[in-house]
């Protein structure tokens, strides 16, 4: 039987000599090898669905009527809005439930503040693990715009890292939302008022001058509108610098300045 | 561990308002209470987790204040509440809290091993933690927090929901590592666990400690050496206690049956009975550290 439990007494324990977030990511990557088969089936599935319906479908009676949108295939102008939008939504499910519910339900958080980790280890291993994540999104996303022809220059592979920050932009300001929240009942609301308009109106299925001057100023004001901006942007090959330099800011300050309110919003829900 | 002054408030709410108390190394001391007391709110202060908000604690010799990270990497804590990941297996659970005190996992892996033996779980190692029961559950938190060789041991309500096996059990495994030389910090409801594990305990009651002792020392101090109870018939308990009132140094009166705190359980229930009072039943006991709670800590509940 177990005589010696603790054999060392209170001799220094050894270590790894990882920092506390990368600890935190490495868990999220160790609980994430339970569901990747079906989370990268679907991440895989979605855009070759979408891209067969809408781009190639759709596509061709819009091609054959309109000849294209602003120059370009409709398959092409659609795919990158499509990744954007899908970096947004998995993003957003991902700080949603799983970080109420490393607060209340499964407690993971409060396991991890009994040890040497503090809630800044949990707020950036946690969003370095979406940004991990985002980059398996776009590049699976990617992979599968190739196969239908539709990533138009090697710029495209610059996607991955806007994925990675923008995913970044669109997790942490929900993050910090959800881990106040007591219930989950705000996320439903926030699917229904802001990620589906943002999905729908950010530029994703048609091109901003299709809007009424009023909505055109308040989907650019949107992150979505810039990550979408950006990444097609890329995949044509068709970089406008300002704009898109522009539109780069954008999402790294929302990126930085929504990881400090994380920070914050986590102390105050953890630190008690 | 030293703490003087100890307070935590919420808001306008008093948890706990200015406790002392100090605790040596290897030693084994209780936190006893009603519901609501103030232990769970004490435990997470020490184990660093939430700040103290008055009067000064020290832990290991640091400050929680600024060596928070540090502390915490030399004590394991059990909490009250379970926080275990349902979704993965018992291994993976111990794996991956060892992995946020950074240990190697070769090291790790070493440990659970020994670990799932001590919570008698080995066989259920590759099983998900979901459909254990409470008491298994318990088990692996309790294992779980010695995956770092904590040199204190922090458990709140370490047994509640266990069967009497499973405590008997993990009260020789704390016994083992109090020996090994492990501090050992403890709340609980069970006085009878108080009595078996604490060198020294405290109760607290509305956020303050009301008494501190060894568990002896509390039983002499605030009750006597024997405790009779008697039972009268139904709503006779009030006539039956005042006829016998002088016979104790302290008499309660209960909606069914009547205590006597005596030094001589026996020989009160023979004058009881030369005095032709008939008790339907009367049974004499030792003094338990339920006594001195009860006494201490009143009988009503609190919330
Ligand atoms: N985060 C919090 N915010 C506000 N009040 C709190 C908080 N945590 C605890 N309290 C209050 O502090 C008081 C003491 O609670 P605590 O959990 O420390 O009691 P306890 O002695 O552990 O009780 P129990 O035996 O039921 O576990 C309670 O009245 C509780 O409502
Ligand atoms: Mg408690």
């Amino acid at each position: 039987m177990t005589d010696q439990l603790l054999e060392s007494g209170a001799r220094p324990q050894p270590t790894v000599g990882w920092p506390g977030w990368l600890r935190v990511t490495s868990v999220y990557a160790h609980t994430y090898r339970r569901t990747w088969r079906s989370s990268m089936s679907a991440s895989f599935l979605f855009p070759v669905l979408y891209l067969a319906a809408m781009g190639v479908g759709l596509g061709s009676l819009i091609d054959h009527h309109a000849g294209g949108i602003d120059g370009v295939r409709y398959l092409d102008f659609l795919a990158p809005g499509l990744l954007a939008g899908t970096v947004l939504q998995i993003a957003v499910a991902e700080a949603t439930y799983p970080v109420v519910g490393a607060v209340k339900w499964t407690r993971v958080y409060w396991a991890m503040l009994a040890s040497p980790l503090g809630t800044d280890d949990l707020v950036l291993g946690f969003l370095v693990w979406i940004a991990v994540r985002m980059a398996m999104v776009s590049a699976i996303f990617l992979g599968v715009m190739a196969a239908f022809g539709t990533v138009r220059s090697p710029l495209g592979l610059l996607v991955v890292p806007v994925s990675m920050i923008a995913g970044v932009a669109f997790a942490a300001p929900v993050a910090s939302y959800a881990v106040l929240s007591t219930n989950d009942q705000g996320f439903a609301a926030i699917n229904r008022f802001i990620v589906v308009p943002l999905f729908l109106f950010s530029t994703t299925f048609f091109p901003l001058h299709q809007l009424p001057v009023g909505l055109r100023v308040v989907a650019q004001l949107t992150p979505l509108f810039h990550g979408v901006n950006l990444t097609r942007a890329l995949c044509l090959g068709q970089i406008a610098p300002l704009q898109n330099a522009a539109d780069l800011l954008y999402l790294v300050v929302l990126a930085g300045a929504s990881t400090l309110s994380c920070a914050a919003s986590f102390k105050k829900r953890l630190v008690q | 561990m030293v703490a003087q002054g100890l307070e935590k408030r919420f808001g306008d709410f008093t948890a706990v308002a200015g406790i002392d108390f100090s605790i040596s190394r290897g030693e084994s001391f209780g936190f006893l209470g009603p519901n609501g007391a103030g232990k769970t709110s004490t435990m997470r202060m020490v184990a660093c987790m939430s700040p103290h908000t008055g009067g000064q604690l020290s832990v290991l010799g640091m400050d929680p204040r600024t060596s928070g990270s540090t502390i915490r990497s030399r004590i394991g804590l059990v909490p009250q509440q379970d926080s275990l990941d349902d979704e993965l297996t018992v291994e993976d659970n111990l794996y991956l809290y060892g992995r946020y005190f950074d240990l190697p996992k070769r090291l790790i892996r070493e440990r659970a091993v020994r670990l799932l033996e001590f919570a008698q779980l080995t066989e259920r190692a590759k099983d998900k933690v979901e459909p254990l029961s409470g008491g298994m559950k318990r088990r692996l938190t309790i294992a779980r927090s010695l995956i770092s060789e904590p040199e204190l041991l922090i458990l709140d309500e370490p047994t509640t929901g266990l069967d009497p096996q499973a405590r008997h059990l993990l009260w020789d495994r704390l016994y083992r590592l109090k020996s090994q030389g492990v501090t050992l910090v403890i709340t609980t409801h069970y006085m009878d666990e108080a009595e078996q594990l604490c060198d020294r305990l405290v109760v607290m009651d509305k956020g303050r400690i009301v008494a501190e002792g060894s568990p002896r020392a509390l039983i002499e101090q605030h009750s006597t050496r024997e405790v009779v109870e008697l039972r009268f018939g139904l709503d006779q308990q009030h006539q039956g206690a005042t006829a016998i009132a002088d016979l104790a140094e302290r008499i309660e009166v209960l909606p069914d049956r009547v205590l006597l705190y005596v030094h001589d359980g026996d020989a009160a229930v023979a004058e009881v009975h030369r005095r032709g009072l008939l008790p339907e039943s009367s049974l004499v006991r030792r003094s338990t550290l339920e006594d001195v709670f009860l006494r201490l800590t009143g009988r009503s509940l609190v919330d």
